[in-house]
């Protein structure tokens, strides 16, 4: 590294202790009253300096949407880029700066629509990356078109007898990506986020979270089935690593495998041992991918928490890994022989 | 065969065109290098153009899988790889067909007499052998059985036929470089390391080669035999480079002088694909080569790595730039530094992929949404492609901004012989990234404005993890000064004007005016003319016109003196690969009458084009 980001690179060791408002810009937060994205930022903002973060190597990038306002929220270093391509401007900066700690926030419409590409890229290399897909099922900065991730019939203004697409699942498009690291969460459960975003941030590689994020405006209720308070026993399935996969008011339900998939059953029918015991850390996503498939929405029983949690190589690693070999090998690159290196003659 | 002084009853000239021509498979493009080569050793001025399909593998013998590789050498100064061939060399009947017209009457034609069978002739289009007619008589035809003949040495060597047959071409550069006394050294040199291991083929191309220079010697050719001395050049250290090569070791180069690391991101396009090769050759000096998803995320990337402090570079050709436009467009309100490189190629669309156009420079200037203004630069020869590659991270280091260089197919693949420069001379690029406050805020707070400007209108840069200056940047119009969102509308229009004013305080060197010095014409160029055009001018004025020139690299800003120097001319003309791009930029800037002057076969100008038209000019 050059003398120029020395200054830049050069925050090792503890980092100082932080309070919530440190964390805080002052720009006025702008998102509808009673929207989901408040409880993220606020989610984000009380675990930082829990995790002990660095506020100046932390960076947040955003494509645009309302979710992809968060960075200006956020006293840390941030950019606010264009839609669709925060992926790819987060790309660059972490395989150019792997001293820092990136966040990539952004909605349905964002990463998964114009964003997909990017999206599946960031994750398939395995970039160092937190990213955040606020799915709230709904376009809300372009106030309410159907998304991605909309269910079919969905009537919006550009859909007014029905959406007919079938959605992405996008914990299963980004297990079918094979990212190291996937996760769901919901904006209803601030202590919920905080453990997947703590996972995330200490997962070594891309960490992918999709947080369900109710937009009261456009697209109120879309995940209450399951969300609030009194349906979540029945209808959230929380994965545990290393624990049977249960849930409702007595435990009585569970996953067990069927027909090389998954399926909801009564523990008290199969009995204890057919209940598939969650492993985040199995190399082959298949059985991740299968608990993505058991909710066809959010009105049924739905898997939340880590899917998968493995150790693959990070791009920007090798990438640097091979320029740091190479660099030893032959020395560090000379420009006068650079010139020189295809046949010369004098005169 | 290890001759490298001319015969003394060789003739002298001053310079000669050799055409290679052959089908895709017949190693057309190599003969070509390989001749360059040796004759940039030998000491002669060239400039060369490979011309290939853009299929890969288009069907063999046909009209669409003819490859050709023309260079012209020259005892003196040449800038281009001259208008019309003395010496076409066709391995096959499509290649002569293709390929004749160009020949110069008189000229000499060197065919492979055993592809002239039906089959090969019937997919070229003849209905009779053209060998054996009169058809070729206004030419020096020489028929050489180069298949059979280099089979026929390559038996005793135990080489297959079939892959004897692959070293035809070096019997072809054998023959040639018998008849135009090139020394054979370098070329026997070449083969010993580029097949390294294969022992058969080294003997097999070696046995080609010398069989074909046998031949020269041997036959009654009727053809005198030629030398074309070295030319007289500077004294320094050359090397033969062609455009792609250089700009790819500017760019090194604009590394090392800035002191920050380089991130490439690309996506492979053609003509631009070999800096993306070359770059990722040169881990060495710390580059990142990414190769992206597509274009988009390729100047996604590039502009992340800027924004984290490193050189950001992103390269591609026409379709690409459409691509990255709104990527362009965020770096031009976030006011980073990127370097975008437009290797251009006929359009639009896919158009000719391997053709050579200039049809870009209206896209580079405004080719995206909003008022987003950048500098533009072009490069005009093979080697500028390396100074211009530091002359454009120089201004998007200096001035933080993006900046387009536009290069095209004909300067990427061309090449001709380069001086070398010293390292020590090429000036260091200074970049300094703010580590301090540089605002107090109303309550006494001590802040970082992330667009609080310089007297060149350059806000500062603190790349994340420079400790306490913490801030955001966005898309979103910003508060000159603070970077707080805004959507006043004095702002955004006061931040309108502060961006155009950024160019204009950019500083350009002066044009020159090269040429007639009471000239009533004048040539205005820029890009991959400069060539033609200074070769045209250059006959006119020596015999006696008052024609001049002035050839741009940058076009955004112009050069403060620009207007001044139309203003004192008559007659302008803009000869440009496209429909008049540049005319309709000085028309609209100076109110001059530039007259555009278009092509777009996908050819660079020649110089007796541009003779001919500076003489209409004159005449009118
Ligand atoms: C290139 C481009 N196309 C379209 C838009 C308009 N646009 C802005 S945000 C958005 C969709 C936002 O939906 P989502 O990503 O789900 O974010 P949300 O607002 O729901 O948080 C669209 C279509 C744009 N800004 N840029
Ligand atoms: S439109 Fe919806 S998503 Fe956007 S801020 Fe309002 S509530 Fe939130
Ligand atoms: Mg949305």
């Amino acid at each position: 590294m050059t003398d120029m980001l020395d200054v830049a690179m050069g925050n090792v060791g503890e980092a100082p202790e932080t309070s919530r408002s440190d964390w805080q810009s002052d720009q006025e937060v702008r998102w509808c009253p009673g929207c989901g994205d408040y409880s993220v930022l606020t989610a984000i903002q009380l675990l930082l300096p829990e995790l002990g973060a660095r506020r100046e190597n932390t960076v947040f990038i955003s494509g645009i949407g309302c979710a992809a306002r968060f960075p200006y929220y956020m006293d840390t270093y941030g950019v606010h880029t264009i839609h669709g391509r925060s992926p790819a401007f987060a790309t660059g900066l972490a395989m150019a700066r792997p001293d820092l700690d990136i966040w990539v926030i952004g909605g349905d419409g964002d990463m998964l629509s114009i964003g997909g590409n990017h999206l599946i890229h960031a994750l398939r290399r395995n970039i160092n990356l937190n990213i955040l897909l606020l799915n709230n099922q709904i376009y809300g900065l372009t106030k309410g078109q159907y998304s991605p991730t909309s269910e079919i019939g969905k009537v919006t203004k550009s859909s007014p007898i029905g959406a007919t697409p079938r959605p992405f699942n996008p914990v299963s498009v980004a297990l079918g990506a094979e990212a190291s690291f996937v996760a769901r969460t919901h904006d209803m459960d601030r202590r919920h986020m905080q453990e997947v975003f703590r996972q995330a941030y200490l997962h070594d590689g891309a960490a992918f979270v999709e947080v369900y994020q109710n937009c009261n405006v456009f697209n109120d209720g879309a995940f209450g089935a399951i969300t609030k308070k009194v349906a979540r026993e029945d209808m959230l399935i929380d994965l545990r690593h290393g624990e049977p996969i249960r849930f409702g008011g007595e435990n009585e339900k569970g996953v067990a495998r069927r027909d090389g998939g998954v399926e909801i059953v009564n523990v008290a029918d199969v009995g204890e041992d057919a209940v598939l015991v969650h492993d985040e850390a199995r190399q082959d996503p298949s059985t991740a991918f299968s608990l993505s498939r058991l909710a066809e929405g959010p009105h049924t029983p739905t898997p939340i928490g880590v899917f998968r949690a493995c150790q693959r190589d990070e791009y920007g690693r090798t990438v640097a890994d091979q320029i740091a070999e190479v660099t030893a090998s032959r020395g560090k690159g000379n420009l006068s022989a650079l010139l020189r290196s295809q046949p010369t003659w004098e005169v | 065969m290890t001759d490298t002084v001319a015969p003394p009853d060789a003739l002298s000239v001053d310079k000669v065109i050799v055409r290679f021509a052959g089908d895709s498979g017949d190693g057309m493009q190599l003969t070509g290098d390989r001749f360059t080569s040796a004759s940039a050793l030998f000491g002669n001025d060239l400039a060369t153009l490979p011309e290939y399909p853009s299929e890969i593998r288009a069907p063999a013998g046909t009209l669409a899988g003819v490859s050709a590789f023309q260079v012209q050498i020259s005892d003196h100064d040449i800038m281009t790889p001259g208008d019309a061939p003395d010496v076409l060399v066709a391995m096959n009947p499509a290649a002569l067909k293709s390929d004749l017209y160009m020949l110069v009457p008189g000229g000499t034609l060197i065919v492979n007499a055993d592809a002239f069978e039906e089959r090969n002739l019937a997919k070229a289009g003849y209905e009779d052998n053209p060998l054996e007619g009169s058809e070729l008589d206004a030419y020096r035809l020489v028929t050489a059985p180069m298949t059979s003949l280099t089979k026929e040495v390559c038996k005793n060597l135990g080489v297959k036929p079939r892959d004897a047959e692959r070293s035809k071409n070096f019997f072809a550069l054998g023959l040639v470089s018998w008849m135009y006394s090139r020394p054979s050294e370098p070329t026997m040199e070449w083969i010993d390391a580029k097949f390294a291991g294969r022992d058969l083929i080294i003997a097999a191309n070696k046995a080609a080669y010398a069989a074909g220079h046998a031949f020269g010697e041997t036959a009654e050719l009727g053809h005198q035999r030629v030398v074309v001395p070295a030319a007289p050049q500077e004294p320094g250290t050359y090397t033969n480079i062609n455009g792609n090569t250089a700009l790819a070791w500017g760019l090194v180069a604009a590394g090392e002088l800035s002191g920050l690391p380089v991130f490439l991101g690309s996506y492979p396009i053609t003509p631009a694909t070999d800096i993306l090769h070359e770059l990722s050759k040169h881990k060495s000096f710390g580059v990142t080569a990414f190769q992206a998803e597509d274009e988009i995320a390729a100047a996604g990337s590039a502009l992340g790595a800027a924004y984290g402090g490193y050189l950001g570079v992103t390269t591609t050709s026409g379709p690409g730039v459409a691509l990255k436009s709104e990527t362009i467009s965020l770096a031009v309100s976030l006011e980073l530094p990127l370097v975008i490189v437009d290797i251009q190629r006929g359009g639009p669309s896919t158009g000719l992929p391997t053709k050579t156009e200039a049809a870009d420079l209206l896209m580079a200037m405004y080719g995206r949404h909003g008022e987003a203004p950048l500098p533009v630069v072009a490069a005009s020869t093979p080697s500028d492609c390396f100074n211009v590659a530091i002359e454009a991270a120089r201004i998007a280091l200096t001035h933080h901004t993006p900046v387009i260089l536009l290069s095209d197919g004909y300067l990427a693949n061309g090449s001709e012989p380069w001086r070398l420069p010293e390292v020590d001379s090429l000036a260091p690029i200074p970049v300094e990234f703010a580590t301090e406050f540089n605002h107090t805020n109303a309550d006494g707070e001590p802040a970082f404005w992330p667009f609080l400007r310089d007297e060149n209108l350059v806000r500062p840069l603190a790349p994340p993890g420079t400790p306490d200056l913490m801030h955001r940047i966005g898309g979103i119009e910003k508060q000159d000064g603070s970077g707080n969102v805004s959507y006043d509308p004095q702002n955004h229009a006061h931040m309108v004007a502060v961006r155009a004013e950024r160019m204009a305080l950019i500083e350009v060197p002066d044009v020159e005016v090269v040429g007639h010095p009471e000239a009533e014409v004048l040539v205005v160029g820029w890009g991959s003319t400069w060539g033609a055009i200074t070769g045209g001018v250059r006959r006119l004025v020596n015999a006696g016109h008052k024609v001049a020139q002035v050839h741009l690299t940058h076009l955004n800003p112009f050069p403060k003196n620009l207007g001044e120097v139309l203003a004192r001319h008559d007659k302008i003309l803009v000869p440009e690969m496209n429909m008049g791009h540049l005319a309709r930029m000085l028309r609209a800037d100076y109110l001059v009458d530039a007259r555009p002057i278009g092509k777009v076969t996908g050819q660079p100008f020649t110089a007796g084009e541009i003779e001919q038209v500076a003489l209409g000019a004159l005449d009118d």
